[in-house]
């Protein structure tokens, strides 16, 4: 990929926890951890300011979710937003998903450019005026205003989730979504909140002999009885809902098996898959796992067509990193437009990109200290041993506080958002 | 947060325990000779202790994280399962006043230990259940576990063995010492410290946990379960 050149945005308030481009690109949503979403459009662009091709500004800004407290249970419900899917444009509004941990809500974005003015029984301020006054009748009229941008919440998907949601993702059909738990999935109507379909309950009989959750799930992007799960065992399995009604039995089982020469103790961990994605053709999925990406194809269950090392330098860290936790963070991965490049996030604020045509790969950093807005992001290499080079940084020197977990690609051009704790940056492709 | 450099601590603090990484990785290293050829036959202590503290903070959670919960406990029983044959010990003499041993309940009540925690992953379908089992103290003392070496924890795998799925060493008490009794105290239960043998290290009260008898674990197991297993309604799909 060519250098790609960076608008940084400032830092928020909170820990950002999702990253998600609408389906034309135009807008970008974020979550964080206090339960907002930010909202960023692209500005269109102007031939005056060519070097401000395409832009994101803040465009809206909303409380999407507060902490609640279940009183039955004594817990407090954290506000922090897991996941935000945004529903193709179909009017002048725009329609998105937004998750915590119990709750989905379907907010409502739209603008208001014009008021009406020249009310019979009010005045400029809203004031009821005085009958006696009022002598003339006049038709109030639509006069502009500056743009306000409101989001408003349409519906709230409530107490369908004993446990911690996971995935949402909007299905092709546009009339219904799924919500994915540790051990559930739900099937939910856009317009019904009182009622789900459960569609796939792993939950065994008696939790003792639980040893195996549900990490993520997603609709096939063009079949709308189709979707996949991924879980902690690092297994996928693809499920058609003309099946049946309760999913429980899949149609096709994704696993690679253990490699022995491999085979440690956190083996099992570290197969957990964190994410997965359909690729925008429908032909393959891609997984993230602790240290790789893999890209299978739909008609091959038995291996991944592709496998992508993000950072093998860690293998030999694992009883460290599964000391102090990080072996469990979760990273997600996404498809660039085409579905020839895919990109991770990584350690020390590092992010991977794999293009799977020329196979070859980059490492790039996402902070603010080692690039200035508008200049080259320059690839950066770990050294694992030996004799470290000048602009290497060494594996024992890595911030493992800095993670990016949460990346986007714009759905057509080459524009990616990436999340670094509480900033987020655009990277584009510089033209000249 | 770094990749520790292997700073020495005291085992009694319940910070993790760096010196895991610098003593005991090496079955990881690949390049050592013992691991080229075969996956690692035996897990340290320590690595298995870690896991235990890592099970018991995830318990303690108000809500706790399922995904974590059930990887620390799948990796937990592959630590226990490599170590339990490679402990080939005699079983641990009954005297309870023995520094570090085991105390005899375990040889008796595996079945307890596998009882009591399956009703605690059982209460994972009662959420509500684990909120208020383990009270989380404001400050994470000491474990507070009999740390007296090695060999006795091995011991008490001896006994336990993998064919009862038990998860604990002889860390039974470490796991309920943090539970606050003083609700149970008057009626529901004989007031736990008296009658009891102080902890092997014979160290303050507030560090090591009384031990419990096989009785009294049961009918604190009882009490937990039963008055913490608030129904909710299982199925979702309305």
């Amino acid at each position: 990929m060519n250098c790609p050149d960076e608008s940084t945005y400032g830092n928020k308030a909170d820990i950002i926890s999702t990253v998600e481009f609408n389906h034309t690109g135009e807008l970008l949503a974020t979550g964080d951890k206090g339960g907002r979403v930010v909202i960023f459009q692209r500005e269109q662009e102007s031939k005056n300011q060519v070097h401000r091709r395409g832009e994101y500004n803040v465009y809206s800004t909303f409380q999407s979710h507060e902490p609640e407290f279940d009183y039955l249970k004594s817990l407090e419900i954290e506000e922090k937003i897991n996941k935000i899917r945004w529903l193709p444009q179909q009017n002048a509004a725009y329609f998105l998903l937004s998750t915590n941990d119990k709750t989905v809500k379907l907010w409502k974005v739209s603008e208001r450019d014009k008021r009406p003015e020249g009310y019979n029984l009010k005045d400029e301020e809203g004031r009821l005026r005085d009958p006696a006054t009022i002598t003339t009748l006049r038709v109030p009229v639509l006069r502009p205003m500056d743009l306000m941008v409101e989001a408003t919440p349409r519906r709230v998907f409530a107490n369908a989730h004993t446990y911690h949601i996971n995935s949402i993702s909007v299905n092709s059909d546009y009339e219904t979504y799924m919500s994915a738990d540790d051990l559930r999935i739900n099937l939910w109507n856009f317009e019904i909140t009182n009622q789900s379909f459960n569609i796939v309950d792993i939950k065994p009989a008696n939790m003792e002999e639980l040893t195996e959750v549900i990490t993520a799930a997603e609709f096939h992007p063009h079949h709308c009885n189709t979707f996949v799960y991924s879980s902690s065992k690092g297994t996928i399995r693809l499920c058609d809902m003309r099946a049946s009604a309760l999913c429980d039995r899949h149609t096709k089982f994704f696993e690679e098996p253990e490699d022995p020469s491999n085979r440690s103790f956190f083996s099992e961990i570290i197969s957990s898959i964190s994410d997965v994605k359909f690729s925008h053709s429908g032909r393959y999925i891609m997984t993230r796992d602790y240290l790789t990406v893999k890209v299978w194809d739909l008609n091959m269950e038995n291996r991944p067509m592709e496998t992508y090392q993000v950072h093998d330098y860690l293998r030999s860290k694992l009883c460290s990193l599964y000391e102090n936790d990080c072996i469990f963070d979760k990273f997600e991965c996404v498809w660039n437009g085409s579905d020839s490049v895919i990109m991770t996030g990584s350690y020390n604020n590092f992010f991977r990109m794999f293009d799977r045509n020329t196979k070859r790969d980059v490492t790039l950093e996402a902070s603010r200290e080692n690039s200035k807005p508008r200049a080259i992001l320059k690839p950066r290499k770990v050294c694992v041993g030996g004799k470290r080079r000048k602009d290497e940084i060494s594996v024992d020197s890595l911030d493992f506080s800095k993670k990016i977990l949460h990346t986007a690609w714009h759905p057509s051009e080459n524009i990616i958002a990436v999340a670094a704790t509480n900033n987020l940056y655009i990277f584009q492709d510089k033209v000249n | 947060m770094m990749l520790s450099k292997g700073l020495k601590r005291k085992r009694e603090e319940e910070e993790e325990e760096k010196e895991a990484l610098a003593v005991d990785a090496w079955w990881l290293d690949p390049s050592h000779p013992a691991v080229a050829q075969a996956p690692p036959a035996v897990a340290s202590s320590s690595l298995f202790d870690l896991s235990v503290l890592k099970l018991r903070h995830s318990l303690r959670q108000s809500e706790p994280d399922l995904r974590h919960l059930v990887l620390v406990v799948n990796t937990l029983r592959r630590i226990q399962a490599s170590m339990a044959p490679a402990a080939a010990l005699p079983p641990v003499p009954s005297p309870p006043a023995a520094p570090g041993v085991a105390d005899p309940l375990l040889a008796s009540s595996d079945a307890a230990l596998s009882a009591s925690m399956a009703s605690l992953l059982e209460d994972l379908s009662h959420i509500e259940g684990l909120s208020q089992a383990p009270q989380p103290l404001a400050d994470e003392g000491p474990p507070g576990r009999p740390t007296g070496g090695a060999p006795p924890g091995l011991g008490a795998l001896d006994l336990l063995g993998p064919a009862t799925g038990c998860l604990l060493d002889d860390g039974l008490e470490g796991l309920f010492e943090d539970i606050d009794t003083s609700m149970y105290d008057s009626e529901l239960w004989a007031p736990a410290s008296e009658g009891l043998k102080p902890g092997p290290e014979g160290g303050p009260g507030k560090e090591e946990a009384p031990e419990l008898d096989e009785a009294e674990l049961d009918y604190l197991m009882d009490v937990l379960v039963g008055t913490q297993a608030l129904e909710r309604p299982p199925g979702l799909g309305r």
